[in-house]
C-alpha cells in the first residue's frame, strides 16, 4: 500500500477519530483524578451537546460552528445541574454509588435526546464535502477544524491548570484532597469548576463526532469506552495524557481495519484498555491508580 | 377465555420475575456481598443463552452444532460459559477499585453484542439460534407454561438456598470483611483479589444461568431478544429497590420492579400511535430516576441487608456501605 493511501484513508481520520475522544477523555481524566469516580455518562452527555447544536442549528439557522459555543455552554451549564441534583448528595458515600448514579443519569440523559429528538439520524448540514488537496493529503475542512478545536481548548486549559489560581486549586484536589482541604480551598467550587470544564469539553467532543460523521442518540454510549481507554492510557489525571491517549485509540481504531475484521473496530479500545490494565496501570504519563 | 388469557399472562409474568430473580441474585453476590460493580449483565445473560441453545438444539448445517443435548447440560454449559468469561476480566480489573471493573464490564458486554452479532458461524448472525428445546414443551400452552415455571421456580429456590447458605457461611461473612473493610480483611491474611474474583465469577455464573433459562423459555434467541442497557439497567435497579446485601430483598426487587416495568407497558401500549415510541423512552427515563430516588432516599432498599453475628438484634448506626472508600 501506498504511504499516501495509508495516510489519507486510515491516519488522517485516525487522528480526527482521535481528537474527538480526546477532547471527551480529557474531562473523563479530570473528574476520575478530582472527584475520584468513574463517570458513565459522559458518553450520553456528549450526545445531548451534539443534540444542543442541532437544535441551535435547525433552530435558529446558523451554521454549526457558530452553534459549538453555545452547545458547550449549555452542556456545562446541565453537567453542574446534574451534579447539584443528583451526585452531590451522594458525597460521602462509596465512590461506587456514584459511578451507579451515573449509569443512571446516562440512561436518563439518553432517553430525553431520545424523546425529544427522535431515534433517526441526523446530520448538521446536507452534501457531501470533498476534501481538499495538500500536497497529495487530502483533508477536509471539518477535519482541520476538530483538530484546532482540541489544540486551542486543550491548550486553554493547560494554561487555565498552570497558571490560574483556581486550575491551580484543581491539580492541588487531585494530587492531595486532603492537603488541599486543609490549605483552605473551597471544595465546592473546584467541582463546580470540574463539571463547567468536563461537561463543556464533552459538547464539543459530541458535537465534532457529529460534525464530521452523522449526530445519533447512541453515538455517545459507543463513545464512552474509547474515551475511558485513552484517559487511562494516557494516565489518570493527566491532561496531555488524555490527548495523547485519544489520539492513539483513535488511530489504532482507523488501523486496526487493516488487520481484523470492520465488525470488531470497538473492541481496539477495549483490548488497549485490558492492556494497559495489565502491564501499566499508571498510564504512558504516570498518571494514577485509583 | 378472558380468564385463561389472564391465567397465561400471570404465569408468563411469574416466569419472567424468576429469571430476573435468578440474575438479581447473581448481582447479589458480586455487589451486595463484594462490592463489585458490574455494568455488563446483559453480557454474562447473552453468553448463557447462546451457550445453552448451540449445546441443545438439533443438529444445524449452517452453524457451529447444536449438540442436541439434554438441557441440563445446556444449564450446566451456560454457566460455565458465563463463568469463563468472567474469569479474564476479573483477573485483571479486581486489583483495582471497582471502578475499573464497571469500564471493563461494559467493554465485555459490548463485545459479546459484536461477537453474536458478526459470527455467524457460532450464533447465527441476526438471524438467531430457533427451536430451542423447553423442558417439558411439547404439552398444552397452558400446561406447559406451568411446568416451566415449576422448574424455573425449582432452579430460583436452589440458587436462593445455596447462596444464602454461603453467605450465613464464614465465606459470607469473609466476603463482608473485605467489602467493608479491605484493609483490614488483607491485615488478617484474607486474598482480597481471589475473594473477589471467586464472587465475580460465582455470580456470574447465576447471570449466564438466567440468560440459559430465557432462551429456553422463549424457544429461541436472537441478537435483539433483549436489550443490553435496559436488561442490565433493571436488575441493577431490582437489587438496588429491594435492598443489595439480602438475597430475598433482590427476589423482591426483581418482583416489584418488573412488574411496574410491564404494567408501564401495557399503560403506554394504550397511547395513540405517534406517542408510543416516546413513552417508551419516557419509561426508560422513570427507571433511572427511580434509581436515584431509591439512591437518595432509600439506599439500603426495601429489605435491609440483615444484621448479622453479634450485631444481631441491636440497629447498626451505620447503613451498609456508608463508610468512605
Amino acid at each position: 500500500m501506498e504511504l499516501f493511501e495509508l495516510l489519507n484513508f486510515y491516519v488522517i481520520p485516525g487522528i480526527v477519530l482521535g481528537s474527538i475522544y480526546a477532547l471527551g477523555a480529557v474531562g473523563i481524566t479530570l473528574i476520575f483524578a478530582i472527584l475520584r469516580y468513574a463517570h458513565l455518562a459522559h458518553g450520553d452527555l456528549a450526545t445531548f451537546g451534539a443534540f444542543v447544536a442541532l437544535a441551535c442549528v435547525t433552530g435558529m439557522g446558523i451554521p454549526p460552528l457558530a452553534a459549538l459555543p453555545i452547545a458547550i455552554l449549555v452542556t456545562a451549564a446541565i453537567a453542574v445541574g446534574i451534579d447539584k441534583v443528583f451526585y452531590e448528595h451522594l458525597r460521602d458515600r462509596p465512590k461506587i454509588v456514584t459511578v451507579m448514579a451515573s449509569l443512571g443519569i446516562a440512561l436518563m440523559l439518553r432517553s430525553v435526546v431520545q424523546v425529544v429528538w427522535g431515534v433517526d439520524t441526523q446530520t448538521y448540514s446536507r452534501g457531501i464535502v470533498r476534501p481538499e488537496d495538500y500536497f497529495g493529503l487530502r483533508i477536509r475542512d471539518r477535519e482541520l477544524y476538530t483538530v484546532a478545536a482540541l489544540i486551542f481548548l486543550v491548550g486553554g486549559l493547560q494554561l487555565f491548570l498552570t497558571r490560574s489560581k483556581w486550575g491551580k486549586a484543581m491539580r492541588a484536589m487531585s494530587d492531595n484532597p486532603n492537603l488541599a482541604l486543609l490549605s483552605g480551598i473551597d471544595n465546592r467550587k473546584v467541582v463546580m469548576l470540574t463539571w463547567v470544564i468536563a461537561g463543556g469539553l464533552c459538547a464539543a467532543s459530541g458535537f465534532f463526532l457529529g460534525y464530521n460523521t452523522e449526530i445519533k442518540s447512541m453515538m455517545g454510549w459507543h463513545m464512552l469506552l474509547p474515551m475511558f481507554a485513552a484517559a487511562i492510557l494516557g494516565g489518570v489525571g493527566r491532561v496531555e495524557g488524555a490527548v495523547l491517549g485519544g489520539l492513539i485509540v483513535g488511530i489504532a481504531e482507523e488501523l486496526s481495519v487493516l488487520v481484523i475484521p470492520s465488525e470488531y473496530k470497538a473492541a481496539m479500545a477495549f483490548a488497549i484498555l485490558l492492556f494497559m490494565l495489565l502491564v501499566r496501570p499508571t498510564g504512558l504519563l504516570k498518571g494514577k491508580v485509583l | 377465555m378472558e380468564f385463561l388469557g389472564l391465567v397465561n399472562y400471570a404465569l408468563f409474568t411469574a416466569i419472567f420475575i424468576a429469571i430476573y430473580a435468578l440474575l438479581a441474585l447473581g448481582l447479589n453476590i458480586q455487589w451486595g456481598f463484594a462490592g463489585l460493580f458490574n455494568a455488563g449483565i446483559a453480557g454474562f445473560f447473552a453468553v448463557g443463552a447462546y451457550t445453552s441453545a448451540i449445546l441443545t438444539t438439533p443438529v444445524d448445517d449452517g452453524r457451529l452444532g447444536g449438540f442436541d443435548l439434554p438441557f441440563v447440560f445446556g444449564w450446566i454449559g451456560a454457566m460455565l460459559a458465563a463463568a469463563l468469561v468472567a474469569w479474564p476480566i476479573g483477573k485483571i480489573c479486581l486489583r483495582f477499585r471497582s471502578d475499573y471493573l464497571a469500564i471493563a464490564s461494559i467493554g465485555v458486554a459490548e463485545i459479546i453484542r459484536l461477537v453474536i452479532k458478526s459470527e455467524e458461524v457460532l450464533t447465527n448472525g441476526a438471524r438467531g439460534i430457533n427451536a430451542i428445546p423447553r423442558p417439558a414443551g411439547d404439552i398444552g400452552y397452558t400446561e406447559s407454561q406451568i411446568a416451566y415455571l415449576v422448574i424455573v421456580l425449582a432452579v430460583l429456590i436452589a440458587a436462593y438456598v445455596l447462596v444464602e447458605r454461603q453467605f450465613n457461611a464464614p465465606w459470607g461473612r469473609m466476603m463482608r470483611a473485605i467489602r467493608d473493610n479491605e484493609d483490614a480483611a488483607k491485615a488478617i491474611g484474607k486474598d482480597v483479589e481471589f475473594r473477589r474474583l471467586e464472587a465475580f465469577i460465582f455470580g456470574s455464573a447465576l447471570m449466564g444461568l438466567g440468560g440459559a433459562l430465557f432462551a429456553h423459555f422463549n424457544r429461541s434467541i436472537t441478537p435483539e431478544a433483549i436489550d443490553p442497557m435496559v436488561a442490565t439497567f433493571l436488575v441493577w435497579i431490582m437489587l438496588i429497590l429491594g435492598g443489595s446485601g439480602n438475597n430475598r430483598g433482590a427476589i423482591l426487587g426483581a418482583a416489584v420492579v418488573w412488574i411496574i416495568w410491564s404494567v408501564s407497558e401495557i399503560a403506554t401500549d394504550r397511547l395513540p400511535h405517534e406517542y408510543a415510541i416516546q413513552a417508551k423512552y419516557i419509561r426508560l427515563f422513570l427507571i433511572g430516576l427511580m434509581l436515584q430516588l431509591v439512591l437518595r432516599f432509600r439506599p439500603e432498599g426495601l429489605l435491609p441487608e440483615p444484621l448479622r453475628g453479634d450485631l444481631r438484634g441491636s440497629r447498626r448506626t451505620t447503613k451498609s456501605g456508608t463508610d468512605p472508600d
